[in-house]
């Protein structure tokens, strides 16, 4: 099994789906932390149809997929956020409503257009070993971003994150770091996206923060266990893909085993919380009953 | 001097007006107490001062005090049963809002919320989670939050609420001295004996004010006197 791997680390394609998906990773499980609490996650589902939308209308009109796409995501990354704000308008019904019609609408386009080929499904479902070196650079370049301003506003983003109202009343621009909030997840989305698929971006996002929630229990210490879960849950679910081979001779698709190997993790860290509580308890009667005596 | 000024405030949720007609003026270091039954307004009153909620008409100033020398104690929080978060991570937040474009804690902020967590007795349970802690502790550490964040002014809603009686009356000592130092307090509350005997102002609020005046004045007016015997509706 090792040479197979070896093998496979030794064409230049694998290893630049490992640096492309090992930021992007990193990067998803960062943000996933302050989506998942700030009960955010629809939208950053929501802004990954947009962006399969987006490419669709790139395709049909023969541009940069890139240029098309992060413009339109961001704006959707605003209207959204805004949306969700708005408590006249049923937040997550809002987003639904987004999300189902760019994803009718790039259909559409891409049958008229192109007709629907192996392209899409790379849209829907990843082609991470189809990877670039220019893509290389992007992820470097966006996850330089992202992990630059989230340090710089990691204080700031737990504090927005744990109490909008307090922030806001004790002078912290709370809008602004929503923001920022989206619009890394927006262009971490863009990345991502060719390489996990529209369907399956989201899952890299929030996976890791569900995950580590589930046994740590504080802000930093989620948000590190969820960094280093994302990376090594990539890193698995991609050797995983590459070794195991399906009956009709094929692969498992790497975004799907990816998500596949995070939903093991989250499986993992239920039962471990669960233990870790029902341990606690059990101490806690044994304790009661010797107080007792 | 006069730090905050509100002009014939009205505030609506809906259509229902829950503010009206509310006009006074705060000056350096004093010490009011908001009090009224419930549903008469305070928590809203106390929100649109803070700027969370915009009134319908009229107009708050704060005169030389900035938002970020504020510091707040919500009644309820919208924070989540099982936010991931420490003790100390929470009470820390307090020291953000005069950090200007400085990323970390200094250790000045770390000094002060290290005080804060001795102040309210709560230094034991800084690495714990915030979730894990009991409604009083819980209001403790939102308590030590506050204070880390008061420059100038300090807002309380309701701050007693689930504080045992020496904890309470612990948290009016420490009040006190913040005022005698020179913080201004508005505090919303429901303990009227409290607020009268420790105060230097009361507004006593139902949808539209029924008192505004200094605290030894209040037991004078008919209003006032009928609170002071318990009678709670009037
Ligand atoms: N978010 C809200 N939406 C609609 N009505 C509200 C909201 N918050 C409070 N109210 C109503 O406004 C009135 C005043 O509430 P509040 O200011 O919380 O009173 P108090 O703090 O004095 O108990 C109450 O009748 C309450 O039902
Ligand atoms: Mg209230």
């Amino acid at each position: 099994m090792f040479s197979i791997l070896q093998e496979y680390f030794s064409y230049a394609f694998v290893v630049r789906a490992l640096y492309v998906g090992i930021f992007v990773a990193l990067c998803s499980a960062l943000l996933g932390v302050s989506l998942v609490l700030k009960r955010y996650s629809m939208i950053g589902d929501g802004l990954s149809h947009v962006g399969f939308g987006t490419l669709a209308i790139a395709m049909a009109l023969n541009l940069a997929p890139l240029q098309v796409s992060i413009p339109l995501v961001l704006l959707a990354a605003f209207l959204l956020l805004r949306v969700s704000e708005n408590s006249k308008i049923k937040g997550d019904a809002a987003i639904a409503l987004i999300s189902s019609s760019s994803l009718a609408l790039g259909g559409i386009i891409i049958a008229v257009s192109t007709g629907m080929g192996a392209d899409v499904c790379n849209y829907m479902f990843g082609a991470i070993l189809a990877m670039r070196i220019s893509d290389v650079y992007l992820s470097i370049g966006a996850a330089a971003v992202v992990l630059i301003l989230y340090l710089i506003f990691y204080n700031r983003i737990f504090t927005v994150t744990f109490d909008e109202s307090f922030a806001k009343a004790t002078g912290t621009k709370v809008g602004y770091y929503n923001m920022l909030i989206a619009f890394l997840t927006a262009l971490v989305i863009v990345v991502g996206m060719r390489m996990m698929g529209a369907m399956l971006i989201s899952g890299l996002i929030i996976f890791p923060a569900l995950t580590s929630m589930r046994i740590l229990k504080s802000f930093k210490s989620v948000v590190i266990t969820s960094a280093v879960l994302a990376v090594i849950c990539f890193f698995l679910g991609m050797v995983l893909s590459l070794i195991i081979s399906t009956p009709k001779g094929g692969n498992i698709p790497p975004g799907a085993s990816i998500v596949a190997v995070n939903l093991g993790a989250f499986c993992l860290f239920l039962i471990i919380g669960a233990l870790k509580k029902w341990n606690a308890g059990r101490k806690l009667r044994q304790d009661l009953k010797e107080a007792a005596k | 001097m006069n730090i905050l000024s509100c002009r014939e405030l009205y505030i609506k949720y809906d259509a229902k007006a829950v503010v009206k007609n509310v006009s006074f003026d705060l000056k350096d270091g004093d010490y009011l107490s908001i009090i009224g039954e419930n549903g008469s307004g305070k928590t809203t009153l106390m929100k649109s001062i803070l700027g969370l909620i915009k009134p319908v008409a009229g107009h708050i100033e704060f005169q030389g005090i900035k938002q970020i020398e504020i510091g707040y104690l919500p009644q309820q929080t919208s924070i989540q049963k099982d936010f991931p978060a420490s003790v100390l991570e929470v009470v820390l937040s307090g020291c953000l809002n005069r950090h200007g474009f400085l990323p970390f804690y200094s250790s000045r902020d770390k000094k002060r919320a290290q005080e804060n967590l001795e102040n309210l007795g709560i230094d034991q349970l800084k690495r714990k989670a915030y979730c894990d802690l009991s409604g009083g502790q819980q209001q403790r550490v939102l308590l030590a939050r506050a204070l880390c964040a008061t420059e100038k002014v300090l807002m309380l809603d309701e701050p007693v609420t689930g504080l045992d009686p020496a904890a309470s009356e612990e948290l009016y000592t420490l009040l006190n001295k913040l005022n005698s130092e020179g913080i201004a307090i508005i505090m919303i509350s429901h303990d009227v004996k409290s607020a009268v005997k420790y105060g230097s102002k009361i507004l006593h609020l139902k949808t539209e004010p029924l008192f505004f005046g200094l605290a030894s004045e209040y037991g004078k007016t008919d209003v006032g006197s009928k609170m002071l015997r318990g009678e709670t509706h009037v």
